[in-house]
């Protein structure tokens, strides 16, 4: 055995990985609390976890002027994509918290083992979206996935969510299958599984490295472009999303989301010189999702799953947004991903909790004649269903239309110009679904008796209010928030030059 | 022992891969389907660890910790697989108690 | 490429040979006669009872799950213990500076393992008797009326 100099104890930052800590570590506090509740009753739990929330978003706020950071031996590394891109996970995550608990009642889930596993998942989504080494990213992956598994399947006397658990777990399992082979080839290629070491290995003119890095480079693309539910690899999504209880789909769609997204942004962003390679075939999966994903929706009549193929269609947006960035860094800053991740979040979140309406009785239904009659019974959500509709379509005054716009002038900057038209034909596209949500609100008056509740309980419609809230006034703070996100006027770490730093070797 | 190429365990390697891959798309009964998913994750073990004894990388100067970092990530990969294994035979369970019965094409009930 | 691994793949070439020669041949050279009692599966006489296909009790892969558990946890464990008997560090004090720190590491590890364990027993998931263990309202397959603040 040889000596081993390094292995001397790491100084760790215990700050850069307090976020992720403290989601986690709030996540087995829920579920020793889940062990000795009183019967029924998750309230401590539901605080417990609320706390942790709020706990790593206050050590994320707090380290947003602070310079770069890696610790743990370089596996968790803090910079401002990661920590806006950690900020949203964990609001994401507490805003489906809090319209969760009175869905499971109504839904009659007796599994307060939901908080402490949305909690892992999102520790798990952290961890994907704060690390330069390839190998966090697949753990992280899986922490999200194995927890967001469970979840799916936790409505145990319903058929489809156990059919969209089984679905979602063979085909995630998978699809990681794919981009674990993808990492061990780059891992032999660069010799590290630091993901800057990729560019290093992508310049090299031996074929011996080039070729069998491209190799392990597609896999690990098709992996994530499968967890980020795009097209070819979109088909398990409005199966799983139509089949897993609201809440759960609700945090798939925003939080997995998130963290998918970003981390591609972020390998493809370390892989600039492979960018020849990659952008012509992500230019057509961008296409082929953004059409598949807003034709397939047109034909639904489930919400649930009409959200599942408008979660394929945005995702496709995301894309845009991320290639007319990678195709000319220096123009394109990556505000304008983060800026649609926002908005998408806010409206599917709000979307969702209005939604959770359909629970009653145990059983939930999510038709479109569900939603009937909707302006009698809660006006007010009404309307808030209708402007978060509009803001997916893309109408001007609200944060759907901004987001699109802000792809749209990128891919126009980037000289996309077929992505920028495919953009705007789609979106045009999809008034026709997203017009029907809205129809089946307002215009279509109910038949026979309601099968869904008439009152949204308290957290819910909080939840909902709030999201259209943001939805409604992002436009107006564009500005500020476009500033919080890109960091610029502030001392160190603006965003655009920390995600394109190039690694010196 | 180093008369083995590392192309030979690369070799095997993909070969387990790609029986895994067409067993998942093949099979039906969702144990095996899960089972073929094994294969494919002890198939990449395999090339990890070729990958670590062999550092074939020319790009890094110091091998020890290519060394370290494959054998790192096989540990890292079982413990998913195992907790992998764990869900799934969780979620196979509870659908057996739905249905009494697993069959991945019986089961398909969503369409659209 | 005549290294020492040839003998082996000549071996395992003549191995694959000889015994496809012998079932080929058999089944091409001899003669075939079915009757009722050779097409049963037992051919010794023994008459067949039941289904092949019989279940097995559902139990057994709750146990196979917690099993792959603890079979995964002495992976950490071991691989910790190579290097913590003897961390080869360079000097005594660099020895003990990283047993104490790795020491700690794994027993956070065991902490966590621990809880996990407790909550296994808790939810009474390691309990042989099917009828306790499967409780259907436990397992919340059956719609569990809740105490209260589930009005429609």
């Amino acid at each position: 055995m040889r000596l081993n100099p390094l292995h001397t104890p790491p100084s760790i930052d215990w700050m850069v990985v307090s976020p992720v800590l403290a989601v986690s570590v709030g996540g087995v506090l829920a579920l020793l609390l889940a062990m000795f509740r009183p019967k029924a009753d998750n309230t401590a739990v539901i605080w417990t976890s609320l706390l942790a929330l709020f706990g790593a978003g206050y050590a994320l706020v707090a380290q947003l002027p602070l310079p770069e950071a890696s610790t743990f031996g370089d596996m968790v590394y803090r910079d401002r994509l990661g920590l806006i891109a950690q900020l949203l996970i964990v609001i994401s995550t507490a805003v489906v918290i809090l319209f969760s608990e009175q869905y499971l009642r109504a839904r009659r889930i007796p599994f307060s083992e939901f908080y402490p596993l949305a909690l892992w998942s999102s520790a798990g989504a952290m961890m994907m979206v704060s690390t330069k080494s390839l190998l966090m990213v697949f753990i992280g992956l899986e922490v999200l996935s194995i927890a967001l598994y469970v979840m799916a399947g936790m409505a145990k006397q319903s058929n489809r969510s156990e059919e969209s658990a089984i679905k979602y777990f063979l085909l995630g399992s998978f699809a990681s299958a794919w981009l674990l082979l993808g990492i061990a080839y780059i891992f032999g290629t660069t010799g590290t599984l630091n993901i800057e070491a990729i560019a290093g290995a992508a310049v090299s003119d031996n074929a011996l490295v080039r070729g069998p890095l491209l190799f392990g480079f597609s896999l690990l693309l098709i992996g994530l472009l499968f967890k980020a539910a795009l097209a070819p690899f979109h088909q398990w999504t409005p199966d799983v999303y139509q089949g897993a209880p609201i809440n759960v789909t609700a945090f798939m769609a925003t939080v997995s989301k998130a963290a998918a997204v970003v981390t591609l942004l972020r390998v493809l962003n370390h892989a600039l010189p492979l960018k020849d390679f990659f952008i012509p075939a992500l230019t057509v999966v961008a296409m082929l999702t953004m059409i598949v994903g807003n034709i397939a929706a047109l034909a639904q009549t489930d919400v649930k799953r009409l959200m599942g193929y408008s979660s394929i269609a945005n995702a496709g947006y995301l894309l845009v947004a991320i290639l007319a960035h990678v195709k000319s860094p220096d123009q394109v800053p990556v505000t304008t991903t983060l800026f649609f991740l926002v908005a998408y979040a806010a409206t599917t979140l709000g979307l969702f909790a209005i939604l959770t309406l359909a629970a009653k009785d145990g059983k939930e239904e999510t038709s479109f004649a569900d939603l009937n009659g909707l302006y009698h019974r809660e006006p007010i959500l009404a309307v808030c269903l209708a402007i978060l509709s509009f803001s997916l379509i893309g109408v001007p005054p609200l944060a759907g239309f901004l987001g699109k716009f802000l792809i749209f002038q990128d891919a126009i900057v980037a000289e996309q110009l077929p992505l920028a038209v495919v953009l705007a034909i789609t979106s045009v596209i999809s008034i026709g679904y997203y017009l029907k949500v809205v129809r089946a609100t307002w215009v279509d008056e109910p038949q026979g008796e309601i099968s869904t509740r008439s009152v949204l309980p308290g957290g819910a419609k909080f939840a909902a209010l709030a999201c259209t809230g943001i939805v409604v006034l992002l436009m107006i703070l564009q500005t500020p928030v476009s500033k919080f996100i890109s960091g610029s006027g502030q001392p160190s770490a603006p965003l655009s030059a920390s995600a394109n730093a190039q690694p010196d070797r | 022992m180093n008369d083995v190429p590392l192309l030979v365990y690369l070799g095997i390697g993909l070969f387990m891969f790609v029986t895994g891959a067409v067993g998942v798309v093949v099979r039906r009964n969702p144990v095996v389907v899960f089972m073929c998913i094994e294969l494919m994750l002890n198939a990449v073990n395999l090339t990890f660890l070729a990958f670590a004894r062999y550092a074939p990388s020319p790009l890094v100067a110091d091998k020890q910790p290519t060394w370290m970092a494959g054998q790192m990530a096989v540990i890292f990969v079982m413990a998913v697989a195992a907790a992998e294994v764990a869900v799934g035979l969780g979620i196979i369970m509870a659908i057996f108690r739905l249905k009494n019965k697993v069959d991945l094409d019986e089961l398909s009930s969503m369409r659209g | 490429m005549a290294n020492d691994f040839t003998p082996i793949l000549i071996l395992v070439g003549l191995a694959a040979i000889i015994c496809g020669a012998m079932v080929t041949l058999s089944w091409v050279l001899g003669p075939k006669k079915v009757t009722p009692y050779k097409s049963s599966p037992y051919e010794c006489g023994v008459t067949p009872s039941g289904s092949a296909r019989e279940r097995f009790p559902i139990k057994f892969y709750l146990v196979a799950m917690l099993f792959i558990l603890f079979d995964i946890e002495v992976v950490f464990l071991w691989s910790w213990l190579t290097v913590f008997v003897d961390p080869k560090m360079g000097s005594a004090a660099a020895d003990l500076n990283f047993q104490v720190f790795s020491f700690v590491a794994i027993m956070v590890y065991m902490l966590l393992w621990i809880i996990g364990d407790w909550y296994v027993l808790k939810i009474d998931a390691i309990n042989w008797d099917e009828e306790a263990a499967l409780d259907a309202a436990k397992l919340g397959t059956v719609l569990e009326p809740l105490a209260e603040g589930d009005a429609a």
